[in-house]
């Protein structure tokens, strides 16, 4: 059941709308859409093909040679960066990994409990509940951020890996698409049928309604662990410590020391790059399982 | 509580809040506690007696509504907000109408490559805003651009991409280039969900793809028009990461250039959480109003339609 709604989904990924055409027509291609989508896709690829280059070169190099030419210099620049100060950019991408999987995998489960209940339940204030948490959606992060700097503080929690996992773990867009998904793939009748057999409500959850919601959570899990991998702004405020740090704020202070030391751009080209590598991976792998449009809370096709 | 049928429907009428609790308590935590510590100490100050020096020397006192005056009349907070007024004129338009037009090109018939080039247009949004900034901002570096390089060699003059007017541009274009992907997807999601037959009998009529995009596509995607507008205005009014990352490249990003920079520099930079904290309470007031005004907006808008 649970698979059903990302099946129908799935051809969305692809395939060309328009089946009623007989074989002539099959075989033109609609130049200007094309080459519309061609063009919006060389100025998407164009700053990542540029750091894929530009990573290749030797400080020499990216300053004396054609931009786009590659350098030979990678293996070099590769060796700078894990000796510059003792590899702390390998403890970055670790700490990265680290706030963006445990924390999304936490905002997949609060997200899951809080849209499953708000999709099958009909309780007092059901309504509000959900409006109030969407309305976190409007507050911009900075002030959101310096409070809870200034109350972990009072607590003794900033400068640790705690006051950046816990302020992400509660994801208002998550819980928004958790209860669409919910909705959509829960139906109703299997919930009650669980009771006439005497299941408890966890038990209904656990073993009835979870399986049949894994691909939206999936999607919950992805969202999430990119907002949490692409945050820039908590870790910049809760911070000091940089063996804390995660690749967004690390690969920041290294640019602003750079800024006086051209020598160290080759060091932030070179982590730029490595530091897109993994989530630009993560992508191309689940495309084959997932669509995109699970993103934008799409539950049929 | 003792016996299992008086348990039975109680544990149903209680399980919806059983499971909302986690989220209730983050919500508690991380959202409402520090937004009204924020609003507290935006009518505080610290009062500081003789030179300040010694252990009761400053203490914090009640400031009424002192710092939001400040607040209203600190006009480096009033040029932030018209600098990201005029970013926004740029960003809003352009990344919809690129994340609108790509959509529409997508759900065409017969295109060709539409996997790939979907996905390459998705793709910045899996890179981070810094790392966004910081490629672009390599780009716009006069050593090391290629649009300076190709300049240079056909003779023409090179625009400094990190001054003045172009500095917005160069601002706009970092937007534009993350959020356009993600954009697209919602709208053409939406796009899809619109049944075939719909488009049938206005091509059966020999309507063109342009007037079936103009006249009944578009407005059928009217309401995800509405909502990526809506937090396209969001995210616009909290700009922070990108002037943030290209500041060190360029002499014209102050450490005020966006009113979130403003806030972050007065309760860090200044160390006076007080002003701060009535700045970033005035910027969530404004915030909410726009969002508040602009739904009721769109909201009578749909009723009119569904009235015609």
């Amino acid at each position: 059941m649970s698979t059903l709604a990302v099946r129908e989904a799935a051809p969305a990924a692809g395939t060309t709308p328009g089946t009623t055409q007989g074989p002539g027509w099959r075989r033109r291609i609609a130049l200007v859409p094309t080459l519309t989508l061609l063009l919006g896709a060389v100025y998407t690829l164009l700053p990542v093909a540029w750091v894929v280059i530009a990573s290749t070169k030797s400080g020499h190099e990216l300053f004396s040679t054609f931009t786009f030419l590659p350098g030979t210099g990678f293996t070099g620049n590769l060796r700078d960066l894990d000796a510059y100060r003792d590899g702390v950019y390998w403890t970055w991408m670790g700490n990265s990994a680290l706030y963006a999987g445990i924390g999304a995998l936490l905002s997949t489960a609060v997200s899951a409990f809080s849209g499953y209940a708000l999709a099958t339940y009909r309780f007092k204030g059901r309504e509000t509940m959900f409006n109030v948490l969407l309305a976190g959606v409007l507050m911009p992060p900075v002030i959101l951020a310096i409070p809870q700097y200034l109350l972990l503080a009072e607590a003794g929690l900033t400068d640790s890996y705690l006051s950046v996992l816990m302020p992400q773990i509660l994801s208002p867009y998550g819980v928004y698409l958790a209860r669409i998904y919910a909705a959509a793939a829960v139906p109703d009748d299997v919930v009650e049928a669980g009771r006439m057999d005497g299941a408890s409500e966890w038990r209904i959850f656990t073993r009835i309604a979870l399986p049949m919601m894994v691909p939206g959570m999936v999607t919950v899990f992805l969202f999430q662990f990119v907002a949490i991998w692409n945050n820039f702004l908590l870790p910049f405020i809760m911070l000091s410590d940089d063996e804390k740090f995660p690749l967004t704020l690390g690969l920041y202070t290294l640019l602003e020391q750079g800024s006086n030391t051209p020598a160290l751009y080759t060091l932030v080209i070179t982590g730029a790059f490595l530091a897109v590598l993994p989530l630009i991976v993560l992508f191309l792998v689940v495309q084959r399982f997932w669509s995109l449009d699970l993103l934008s809370g799409a539950v049929k096709s | 509580m003792t016996s299992p049928t008086s348990r039975r429907p109680y544990g149903v009428k209680g399980a919806p809040y059983g499971f909302l609790l986690p989220a209730t308590l983050l919500f508690a935590l991380f959202f409402a506690l520090p937004i009204g510590y924020a609003v507290w100490l935006s009518f505080r100050k610290m009062h500081v007696s003789g030179l300040g020096l010694g252990a009761g020397a400053r203490s914090e006192v009640w400031a009424g509504a002192e710092n939001y005056t400040a607040a209203f009349q600190d006009s480096e907070l009033l040029n932030g907000a018209l600098r990201v007024l005029g970013y926004g004129c740029v960003v809003v338009p352009v990344m919809l109408g690129l994340a609108l037009l790509f959509a529409l090109m997508l759900d065409s018939d017969r295109v060709r490559l539409a996997p790939f080039t979907r996905l390459a247009i998705f793709l910045p949004y899996a890179v981070p805003g810094v790392v966004a900034a910081l490629l672009w901002g390599f780009l716009y570096l006069p050593d090391v651009s290629p649009f300076s390089f190709v300049l240079d060699r056909l003779g023409l003059p090179q625009p400094d991409l990190l001054d003045g007017g172009p500095l917005y541009l160069a601002l706009s274009n970092i937007a534009v280039w993350g959020g356009t992907g993600f954009n697209m997807i919602v709208i053409y999601t939406s796009l899809r969900s619109v049944p075939a037959e719909v488009y049938e009998a206005a091509k059966l009529d020999g309507a063109t793809p342009l007037q079936i995009a103009l006249r009944i596509k578009i407005p059928m995607v009217a309401p995800s028009l509405v909502l990526t507008f809506f937090f396209s205005i969001i995210a616009t009014l909290q700009v922070f990461n990108e002037p943030t990352t290209l500041k060190p490249l360029t002499n014209s990003v102050s450490t005020t250039w966006s009113p979130l920079m403003k806030v972050y520099q007065d309760a860090f930079g200044r160390n006076d959480i007080y002003s701060a904290a009535a700045e970033a309470t005035l910027i969530a007031v404004v915030t909410l109003l726009l969002s508040f005004g602009f739904l009721r907006a769109a909201n009578r808008r749909d009723k009119q339609e569904a009235a015609r």
